[in-house]
């Protein structure tokens, strides 16, 4: 039985828009700040209306890869996409594909960051909001 | 674009001839962190002495340090400029998204000269900076739906910063503020007046970078260490629970809580307006500033029944701290929540420094009740202790200047009362309006030689506190050097910009190691160094612009209403103002 993993977010009623998530996704790769970060939180129209997550929802059948003409986009046990860097052109499609918003881009290589639910940010999150979940029999 | 992690770009503006340009100035950054320190230094480049504070000549400074968007509470942007309010040093420090917004565009500064013809309006994005006409928002009665428009109107959601003024600011209150992200502020010393005369009604900047550290390895390990204290500790849990509000009660037993314009120093109802009774009967949300776990921004939901339609609400979020219901509550006398809350929103829409306007509706309150000035001074307003109604539409005469004598308390009460007479009991230290903390001497030698004005400038109240539980009466000296001693550090906090509420967390080895990672080699006695050398270089601005202790004076009010710490001497206060200058040490 293959066993997957996948980020959800749990209750966003409880996020308080501190963005420790964020920045931990970036930390991953031992740099400070947000260049590289997949997870994003914005105010749902002002502060005062709470938050909004977004993050990649692992698709079983993603349209991110779909449009993606070099086929850089693999499909992710349990759902979503894995990024083979060496076969992205960097031409943005995924991007517009994600209705979402769950491609983030990185100026830096110009290639696409998207999540690839390892559950790192989850650990940073101090009210629980997002959370690794690990689900048995996951699809490829 | 990764960038260093030391800071070093400075993004100048001017508004005169709209263009800008970028410098490189890592060595101050090397030398000075960020923040207070590298702000202090710019503006004794930048501003000529005895400028006008309300002229194009005047300059706005903003710094970040190089903890922000590495660490957990690096989350201030510190602002300095020539104060409106006391003609002199003018520094103000606010939250929310700023500081992370400034970083990630690529700056660890931005300096803004000149003044526009016209209404304008900054949009920052990372290297692209824009003029953007902002005649439709001038004018506009709410601060709330500048922000709202922009918001629209910009990109950046989540990763920008919406800093604006509101009328008061366009009308040059003297203490009017600048409000960020709807709910902070950069309270103090009228940096909103100086928005107001450049004709610069608001700055939206985003940027979406990362930042090398020198050493990613320790870089991990020592931000999980900061983390985990700061998520653990009990010190934070305060904040993000009741947040500052708590301290009504306490201050309140302590008869340490201005009241009717410290007529008293105890409030009778002061349980209506406490934290506690907030958080259980208002408290609609908590939010936190861009890489903050603690989150102790409070924001209170107001329901109000329209009157000519049943079953129908007016549903309003309003941020509370202690400060404003010291100033707008207690002050003021009012014991009705919702009452308060409404007129926090007032003063918000406005966009006014809430202590400063409090205080100022106080020592007018008063003013009336003597007969000094009349109800036609005040448009026929009648202000009585209590009546939230009269203070609001008060708040709305004051930002009009209807009147003269509205036009004279635009300027603060110290202009005001030199106009009107009333100086002993209008609650000004050195221009600035009293902050809500009647703890005893060393609080008051704080808020006379602090350069902010403000309580968190060397902790003075809590030195009171500290010798009232341990009840040994402390000689003008030790308070002084224990004064010396926190400011001193603070400067480094706000290098940092680290938040206060942090302090215990940020405390000198934890900022060493901090610093190592990133590619700063300083030790604990270099930083102590360092943060005495940024207070002195802040006095000899102050100093520059005519800083004098001999016109310094305490409010006669101060001595006459007792503190927990006694009756308080205006001649060790004034001996305690003088000893800090002399251990400054400024020749
Ligand atoms: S990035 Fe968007 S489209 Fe692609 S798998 Fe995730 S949610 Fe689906
Ligand atoms: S699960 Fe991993 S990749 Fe996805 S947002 Fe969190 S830290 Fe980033
Ligand atoms: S860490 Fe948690 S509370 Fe903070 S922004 Fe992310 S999801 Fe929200």
């Amino acid at each position: 039985m293959m066993v997957s993993s996948r980020l959800s977010v749990v209750d966003v009623d409880l996020c308080v828009g501190c963005q420790s998530c964020m920045f931990a996704c970036t930390r991953r790769f031992g740099e400070g700040g947000l260049s590289k970060s997949s997870i994003h939180v914005r105010s749902a129209g002002g502060f005062e209306r709470g938050f909004v997550v977004i993050v990649c929802k692992a698709c079983e059948d993603p349209p991110c890869a779909r449009v993606c003409p070099t086929d850089a986009l693999r499909l992710r046990i349990g759902g979503g996409v894995i990024l083979r860097k060496e076969k992205c052109i960097g031409c943005g499609n995924c991007v517009k594909a994600c209705v979402i918003g769950a491609v983030f881009w990185d100026d830096e290589s110009n290639k696409p960051v998207i999540c690839i639910h390892c559950g790192y940010c989850a650990k940073f999150c101090p009210y629980g909001v997002i959370k690794l979940e690990t689900q048995e029999g996951g699809k490829a | 674009m990764s960038l260093e992690a030391i800071p070093s770009k400075i993004l100048y503006i001017d508004l005169s001839s709209r263009s800008f340009w970028v410098k490189d100035r890592h060595e101050l950054f090397q030398k000075y962190l960020g923040g207070a320190g590298v702000a202090i230094k710019l503006l004794h480049e930048e501003i000529k002495p005895n400028v006008d504070p309300l002229s194009a000549d005047n300059v706005i400074v903003f710094t970040v340090g190089p903890l922000t968007g590495m660490y957990p509470l690096a989350s201030k942007t510190v602002a300095m400029f020539k104060s409106p309010l006391t003609g002199n040093l003018g520094e103000s420090h606010a939250g929310g998204r700023s500081a992370i917004s400034i970083r990630m565009a690529g700056y660890g500064g931005i300096v803004i000269k000149g003044a526009s013809d016209r209404p304008i309006y900054l949009a920052i994005h990372g290297d692209k900076v824009s003029f953007r006409d902002a005649s439709t928002l001038w004018g506009m009665r709410s601060s709330y739906t500048v922000g709202r428009v922009l918001r629209e109107f910009e990109s950046g959601a989540g990763i920008r910063s919406i800093m604006r003024i509101g009328r008061a600011g366009e009308r040059l209150v003297s203490y009017a503020c600048v409000v960020t992200e709807t709910y902070r502020h950069f309270g103090r010393l009228g940096l909103g007046a100086v928005w107001g005369s450049k004709r610069l009604k608001a700055l939206v900047i985003s940027g979406r970078r990362s930042i090398k550290p020198k050493d990613p390895k320790l870089y991990r390990e020592v931000y999980n260490s900061i983390f985990d204290a700061v998520t653990k500790s009990p010190l934070m849990k305060k904040y993000h629970e009741l947040g500052t509000s708590m301290n009504i009660t306490p201050l309140n037993k302590l008869r340490a809580l201005p009241t009717r314009n410290l007529k008293e120093a105890h409030f009778e109802d002061a349980d209506k307006i406490s934290g506690e009774a907030f958080a259980e009967r208002f408290l609609g949300r908590r939010v936190a500033c861009a890489h903050c776990p603690v989150s102790c921004i409070h924001l209170a939901i107001l329901r109000e029944p329209y009157v000519t339609e049943p079953y129908f609400y007016k549903t309003t979020m309003i941020s509370y701290d202690y400060e404003l219901i010291y100033a707008l509550g207690s002050m003021l006398r009012l014991s009705s929540p919702e009452g308060l809350l409404k007129l926090i929103d007032e003063v918000e829409k406005e966009g006014l420094d809430a202590m400063s306007c409090g205080v100022a509706l106080a020592w007018a309150t008063e003013m009336l009740e003597r007969g000094l000035i009349t109800k036609d001074d005040l448009n026929g307003i009648t202000l009585k202790w209590g009546d939230f109604d009269s203070y609001i539409r008060a708040v709305d005469q004051l930002v009009e200047q209807s009147t003269e004598f509205y036009k004279a308390l635009a300027k603060g009460v110290e202009y005001a009362s030199k106009r009107y007479g009333g100086e002993e009991f209008a609650l000004s230290f050195g221009g600035n309006e009293m902050p809500g903390y009647h703890t005893g001497p060393a609080a008051h030698i704080g808020y006379l030689t602090g350069a902010r004005h403000s309580h968190l400038d060397g902790a003075g109240y809590s030195i009171d506190e500290k010798s009232l539980a341990s009840n040994v009466k402390l000689n003008v000296e030790q308070i002084v050097d224990s004064l010396i001693k926190e400011e001193s550090w603070r400067q480094i906090l706000s290098s940092l910009v680290i938040c206060y509420f942090a302090r215990g967390i940020y405390r000198p080895d934890m900022v060493v190691k901090a610093l190592k990672p990133l590619g700063y080699d300083l030790n604990e006695e270099d930083l102590n160094r360092l943060g005495i050398e940024i207070l002195r270089e802040k006095y000899r601005f102050k100093f520059r612009e005519g800083f004098d202790i001999k016109k310094l004076k305490l409010p006669k009010r101060v001595s006459e209403t007792p503190s927990p710490s006694g009756q308080i001497s205006p001649e060790f206060v004034m001996e305690g103002v003088n000893l800090y200058i002399k251990k400054l040490n400024l020749e």
